[in-house]
C-alpha cells in the first residue's frame, strides 16, 4: 500500500474535522478498504479511523422500541447484543467469516454500500433510518445504487436505528468463492405492511421487489408470490450466475424468507 | 492390533509439532543481510508487442538498484522444457523459447516484462509504477479450436502454427479402431471439459538469490518439490552454472500440488540478478501473481467414444482430446496429456482397442503442466463419465458394466503400452459396497424425497500410474531426465540415522513415514532416524516428490541403501562376536548369532564403525553410510473404487455431498493414518474440481477468476466426513517395500463419482440430463434442470 497518514480520533466531531482535510478516508472495520489499500487501488493521504469512538460503539434499544447500532459496531456484537431483532442478529452472525464479523462494522458495510452486502438488504426491508453526524436519512432515500449512498464528503454515520418488525428473516443464498450474497432477500412484515429487500442480484444494487411487498401485505405467505415472476433485465451476470438464474433465486429465497419469518 | 513403530503403524506426524505451532522454515522466513527485493512488472494484457519500456524515471527513484528488462537476458538461455514429445506423424513437438522477462512480445497476463530491484519490496513496487510501457495489443488467442484455425493470430511468430503437436496413441490402432467402433453394436458418445484450476497450495512461491563474490557459489532458496531438478534444468540450460558451484534449497515448503515441480523464470531471475546487483535477491509472491503465474492445470476439451457388442463388452475406445499448453511450455507441460494420460486410457477395463489422439495447444494463457494426478484425472475423468453414460443408455447397472469389463488376470498389459503388475478391482468395488453401504441407497434417497431434495448416487473406478518412472522407458519417451530416486543412510556413532533422501517432502509426512520403514528394517526405534531433504548440499542427486513416487521410487532407495548399511554392520558385528558373517541376525536392533544367545547391539556395532579400535580394518572401511540409487522397472498401479451420494436442491440447483466412500488398493503401507490424510485431501481437491474451482478467462485473455473473491477453493463446510479404506492389498510386485503409491488417488478418484452422482439424481428426478461441465455450481445445474 502507498504511505498514508493515520488517525484515530475519540470523539465524532474530531473525526469530521479530521475528515475535513484533503483526501481524507474514514476507516471503519478495514474489511474493504484495507484489501484495497494493499492492492494499491487507492491512495488517501490520511486514514481516519472509526474505530475509537466510543459514542459510536454498541446496541441499545430506542425510545420507540427500534434497534440502534452505533456505526462503529461490529458484526459480532450486533450478532450477540441485537437479540431484540432476532433476524438483524441472525443476518449479522452469518456476514464473512469470525475474522470479518470481527472487524467489519455495519457502518463500513453501509458507507460501502457492495451490491452484494448482506447489511444493506436489512436496512432497506426494515426502512432503517442511517443517522449521520449531519442528518437523519430513511433507507429508502439512503441507497442510490451500487456503491452509491446518499452520503456526501466527509459525511459519517453514527448509528443505524431499525424499526423491529412482527416478523422477518433473511435468506443468502452464497457466491460460492466469495461468499458474499449471490443473491440475499431480507424480508420483514411490520403492522402497516411488508418490506422485501434484494441484495446480490441487481446491476443497482438493492432493491425492493415491490410487487411481492403488496402481495405479501395482503397474504404473507409463500404462496401468494407463486403466481409473481422476476423480470432478469438489469440483474447481475457473471461467472457465478446469470442474470435468469439471479430472478429465479430472488423468488425462490422470497418464498423461503416468508416461510421461515410466519 | 495396531503397531506401536515401524510399517503398518500410525505414528504420528513429528513435522506437524513445528508446522501446527508456527515453527517451520519457510523460504520467505529466509532472510540474507543486505538483502534486496525484486518486484515483477508484469503485463496486464494477454497479447502485445512490446514497443517501448523507459526506465529512466523510475531508475531514480528512492531506493532503486536497479532496473531489468528482457535486453538484460539475451544471450542467457531460455526456461527449458524438460519433455519432448513427438508427434503421429514422427516430428517433434514444436517447442518455442522462453524468457525470463520477455523479449519483443508478450504473452499471457502475467507475462514479467521488468524486474525492480530495490531496497524495500515498497520501494521496488513504486518504482515499477513509474516505468513507462508501449505496449501494443495484439488479438488474443484463448480458445483453442479457434487457435489451430488456418489464419489464427499465432501466440509466437517463429512456430508454424499454435499446434505444438498432434500425437496419435496408440498410432498403429488408428484404423483398427475406427473400424471397430464403425461396426459397434453400441456406441456411447461424450464430449466434455476437464475445467482449468489453479493449484493454490497455502505458500505461495517465494525465491531468494545469493551469490557469494569470496568464491562465485550461488545458493538458490526456492519452494520446490525437487531442488536437484531446479539446480540441473536452471544451472545447465539457463544460467550456465555448474552444478558444484550451484547450490539450491528448498526448506519447508507449504503444499505442492505439482505447481512446484517446475522451473520458473523468478528463480532463474533472482539467482542471476544477486550477482548482477552484488546482493541477495528475494522475491516473495503475492497471492494475486500466484494466480497468474503459477503453471495451471488441466483445461482439456474432450470427445471420448466407447464401443460395445451385443452382451456390452468394451470392444474400442476412441478419444480427441485439445490440450491447453498456454503460452509457453511448462518444464513437463507435453508429457502430461500424453504419457501421463493416453496410457491410462485403458483404466480398469480390458478393453482390447484404444486410440488417443491429442492436440496440444498454444493460446495467450497461464502455462499448464501438472496438477495432482496431472493426466491421470483427466483420463479417468473422460473414461468414467462415458461408461457411466453407457451403463444409463443400455439400461444397465453402472457397477455391474464395470464388473463385467473388469481385467480380472495379472498382469496385464494393455493396449495403450503399460503393464499392470498387480490388483483386484473387483474386491475394491465389494468393499465399496460395504463402507459406503449401497444396498442403503434406496432408503436414503427415499428420506431425501421426503424433505424434497434430488438424491443421486455416483460410482466410478480409477486406475493409475505411480511410481515414476523406469528411465530407460521414459528416455524412449522423450523425458530429458531419468526418473530414478535417491539416499543415503549415514549411520552416526551411537546408532542414530540421518536419511538424506532426494524425495521432497512438502505435506506427505515423510518425516514420520520414512523413519518407520527404517526402524522396522533395523528393529530401532523410529524416533532413532531422522530424514533430511530438500538440500543439494546434503541429499545425493535426486528428482524429487510428484507423480505418488517418494515412497515407491525414493523409499526404495532408502531400503537399498539401509540394506547395504545392514550388510557391513553385519560383517562387523560378526567380527565382534567372533562368528561367521553368514550365521549373524538382526533382529530388535540386536545382532545375534544364530541358534546362539551371542548378541552385540545395534549401537556397538555402530560405535565400533567409528571407533575402530577392535575391527577388521584389513577387509572393511570404518564408518557405516551407504548410498543407493533406485530405478524402478516398471511404473506402480494403485486402483480403487470411489462412490458419491449427493442431494440436489431442486430449486436452486445447490449440490451439497452428503457421503463419500473411497476404496483404495495401495498395496502395502507404511502409515495408514497418513495413507488416509492423503486420501481425505485428494478427494477435497476432486470435490473442489468438481463442484467449485474454475479458472476462467474471458474472450481477450484476461483471467476472470484471479482472486478468492472469484476463485472457489472447497472449505471445510463443503466436503462430508468420508469414509476411507485400504484394507484391499495386491502388494507391487516389483519394488522392495510392495508399495504404490497414495499422494494423488483421491483427486483423480473423485471428480466423475460426484459428477455421476449429480446426473443420477437429475434423470431420477426425471430431467434429460447426460452431462454437466465441472464445475457442477449451482446455476449450471439449474440451468440444466430447465432446460
Amino acid at each position: 500500500m502507498y504511505a498514508f497518514e493515520f488517525e484515530r480520533p475519540t470523539t465524532v466531531e474530531d473525526a469530521v474535522k479530521a475528515l475535513a482535510s484533503e483526501d481524507a478516508q474514514a476507516l471503519g472495520g478495514g474489511q474493504t478498504l484495507i484489501p484495497t489499500l494493499k492492492q494499491r487501488l487507492a491512495a488517501p493521504e490520511t486514514l481516519v479511523s472509526l474505530g475509537g469512538i466510543a459514542e459510536m460503539k454498541g446496541v441499545c434499544i430506542g425510545d420507540s422500541g427500534e434497534v440502534c447500532i452505533g456505526g462503529a459496531t461490529t458484526h459480532a456484537t450486533v450478532s450477540g447484543e441485537a437479540g431484540d431483532y432476532p433476524a438483524l442478529a441472525e443476518l449479522a452472525s452469518h456476514i464473512g467469516d469470525p475474522a470479518v464479523r470481527n472487524r467489519g462494522t455495519i457502518g463500513g458495510s453501509l458507507a460501502n454500500n457492495d451490491p452484494s452486502a448482506c447489511y444493506p438488504a436489512a436496512a432497506l426491508g426494515s426502512n432503517a433510518t442511517i443517522i449521520t453526524n449531519k442528518r437523519d436519512i430513511a433507507a429508502d432515500e439512503y441507497f442510490q445504487g451500487m456503491f452509491t449512498t446518499a452520503l456526501e464528503e466527509g459525511e459519517i454515520i453514527t448509528e443505524v436505528r431499525f424499526p423491529v418488525p412482527e416478523k422477518a428473516n433473511y435468506q443468502k443464498f452464497v457466491q460460492p468463492a466469495s461468499r458474499f450474497a449471490l443473491v440475499g432477500v431480507f424480508v420483514a412484515k411490520y403492522s402497516d405492511g411488508v418490506r422485501v429487500a434484494v441484495t446480490g442480484a441487481s446491476e443497482e444494487g438493492v432493491h425492493r421487489w415491490s410487487e411481492a411487498e403488496e402481495a405479501l401485505s395482503a397474504d404473507f405467505s409463500a404462496d401468494a408470490i407463486s403466481g409473481l415472476s422476476v423480470p432478469a433485465d438489469g440483474l447481475i451476470g457473471d461467472l457465478h450466475g446469470t442474470p435468469e438464474y439471479r430472478a429465479h433465486l430472488v423468488k425462490v429465497l422470497t418464498g423461503r424468507a416468508v416461510t421461515a419469518a410466519a | 492390533m495396531p503397531k506401536d513403530g515401524g510399517i503398518g503403524a500410525s505414528s504420528k506426524r513429528r513435522e506437524d509439532v513445528r508446522f501446527l505451532t508456527g515453527r517451520g522454515r519457510y523460504t520467505d522466513d529466509i532472510n540474507i543481510n543486505n538483502q534486496t527485493y525484486v518486484h515483477f512488472l508484469r503485463s496486464d494484457v494477454a497479447h502485445a508487442t512490446i514497443k517501448g519500456i523507459d526506465t529512466a524515471a523510475a531508475s531514480e527513484m528512492p531506493g532503486v538498484v536497479r532496473i531489468f528488462t528482457g535486453a538484460d537476458f539475451e544471450g542467457i538461455g531460455s526456461i527449458p522444457c524438460g519433455w519432448q514429445v513427438t508427434d503421429r506423424h514422427g516430428e517433434p513437438m514444436q517447442e518455442p523459447a522462453h524468457p525470463v522477462l520477455a523479449q519483443g512480445k508478450v504473452r499471457h497476463v502475467g507475462d514479467p516484462i521488468c524486474a525492480v530491484v530495490a531496497d524495500t519490496l515498497e520501494q521496488a513496487r513504486d518504482a515499477a509504477e513509474a516505468i513507462e510501457l508501449d505496449l501494443e495489443e495484439l488479438p488474443a488467442v484463448v480458445d483453442m479450436k479457434a487457435a489451430v484455425q488456418d489464419g489464427a493470430t499465432k501466440v509466437h511468430d517463429d512456430l508454424t502454427s499454435n499446434l505444438c503437436y498432434d500425437w496419435g496413441f496408440v498410432e498403429e490402432n488408428r484404423e483398427a479402431v475406427d473400424e471397430a467402433i464403425k461396426s459397434a453394436a453400441h456406441v456411447t458418445t461424450l464430449e466434455l471439459v476437464n475445467n482449468r484450476l489453479v493449484a493454490n497450495p497455502m505458500e505461495p512461491r517465494v525465491a531468494v538469490g545469493d551469490w557469494n563474490a569470496g568464491t562465485d557459489d550461488y545458493t538458490l532458496y526456492t519452494t520446490s518439490q525437487n531442488p536437484h531438478v531446479i539446480r540441473l534444468l536452471m544451472g545447465a540450460f539457463v544460467l550456465g552454472i555448474p552444478e558444484h558451484k550451484l547450490r539450491v534449497v528448498a526448506p519447508d515448503v507449504g503444499g505442492g500440488f505439482g505447481t512446484k515441480i517446475f522451473h520458473y523464470a523468478e528463480e532463474a531471475f533472482c539467482t542471476f540478478a544477486a550477482k548482477q546487483v552484488g546482493r541477495p535477491v528475494k522475491w516473495t509472491s503475492s497471492r494475486s501473481e500466484a494466480f497468474m503465474s503459477d503453471a495451471h492445470g488441466r483445461d482439456h476439451v474432450t470427445k471420448i467414444e466407447l464401443a460395445m457388442d451385443a452382451d456390452n463388452n468394451f470392444t474400442a475406445l476412441r478419444t480427441e482430446t485439445y490440450a491447453n499448453m498456454g503460452a509457453y511450455l511448462s518444464t513437463f507441460a507435453p508429457s502430461i496429456p500424453t504419457w501421463l494420460h493416453g496410457t491410462l486410457m485403458a483404466g480398469n477395463y480390458k478393453t482390447p482397442l484404444i486410440y488417443v489422439n491429442v492436440k496440444a495447444v498454444f493460446t495467450n494463457t497461464v502455462p499448464v503442466d501438472a496438477y495432482r494426478g496431472a493426466g491421470r484425472p483427466e483420463a479417468t475423468f473422460q473414461l468414467e463419465r462415458v461408461v457411466d453414460k453407457a451403463a444409463r443408455e443400455l439400461g444397465v447397472d453402472p457397477i455391474e458394466l464395470r464388473r463385467q469389463n473388469f481385467i480380472t488376470e495379472f498382469p496385464y498389459a494393455t493396449p495403450v503400452a503399460v503393464e499392470y503388475d498387480t490388483g483386484d478391482y473387483n474386491a475394491t468395488m465389494d468393499k465399496l459396497a460395504e463402507i459406503g453401504d449401497l444396498s442403503g441407497f434406496e432408503a436414503r434417497l427415499a428420506e431425501s424425497k421426503k424433505r424434497g431434495k434430488l438424491r443421486g448416487l455416483g460410482v466410478n473406478c480409477y486406475i493409475e500410474a505411480c511410481g515414476i518412472a523406469p528411465s530407460n522407458l521414459v528416455g524412449q519417451l522423450g523425458a530429458r531426465a531419468g526418473l530414478y530416486e535417491s539416499a543415503t543412510v549415514r549411520v552416526n556413532a551411537t546408532g542414530s540415522i540421518s536419511v538424506m533422501t532426494g524425495s521432497h517432502s512438502h505435506g506427505q509426512g515423510h518425516e514420520t513415514a520414512f523413519p518407520q520403514v527404517i526402524a522396522e528394517m533395523i528393529g530401532i526405534d523410529e524416533s532413532q532416524v531422522e530424514i533430511v531433504h530438500g538440500d543439494t548440499a546434503t541429499s545425493p542427486m535426486g528428482m524429487g516428490t510428484y507423480g505418488s513416487r517418494s515412497l515407491a521410487v525414493g523409499g526404495s532407495a532408502m531400503v537399498r541403501a539401509a540394506e547395504k548399511v545392514i550388510n557391513k554392520a553385519k560383517k562387523i558385528a560378526s567380527h565382534l562376536l567372533e562368528a561367521s558373517e553368514a550365521d549373524i541376525e538382526l533382529k530388535d536392533g540386536q545382532f545375534t548369532v544364530a541358534g546362539t544367545d551371542k548378541s552385540v547391539a545395534w549401537g556397538d556395532v555402530t560405535l565400533a564403525a567409528y571407533v575402530p579400535h577392535n575391527y577388521p580394518l584389513e577387509e572393511i572401511e570404518p564408518g557405516l553410510e551407504e548410498t543407493a540409487f533406485y530405478d524402478p522397472n516398471n511404473f506402480t498401479y494403485p486402483s480403487g473404487a470411489y462412490c458419491c451420494e449427493v442431494e440436489v436442491d431442486p430449486e436452486t440447483g445447490k449440490v451439497t455431498i452428503e457421503s463419500f466412500a473411497a476404496a483404495d488398493d495401495f498395496g502395502n503401507i507404511v502409515n495408514p493414518m497418513i495413507v488416509s490424510g492423503q486420501v481425505h485431501g485428494g478427494i477435497a481437491q476432486g470435490v473442489g474440481q468438481a463442484l467449485l474451482e474454475n479458472c476462467s478467462y474471458d474472450e481477450n485473455g484476461q483471467i476472470l477468476s484471479a482472486s478468492y473473491m472469484d476463485y472457489a477453493m472447497p472449505r471445510a463446510d463443503d466436503v462430508p466426513f468420508y469414509s476411507v479404506d485400504h484394507s484391499c492389498q495386491t502388494p507391487c510386485t516389483h519394488n522392495p517395500l510392495g508399495v504404490k503409491g497414495c499422494g494423488e488417488a483421491g483427486a483423480i478418484g473423485s471428480p466423475p463419482s460426484v459428477v455421476n452422482a449429480v446426473v443420477d439424481a437429475l434423470q431420477r428426478a426425471g430431467h434429460d440430463v447426460t452431462h454437466i461441465d465441472m464445475p457442477l455450481t449451482p446455476g449450471k445445474v439449474w440451468a440444466a434442470m430447465n432446460g
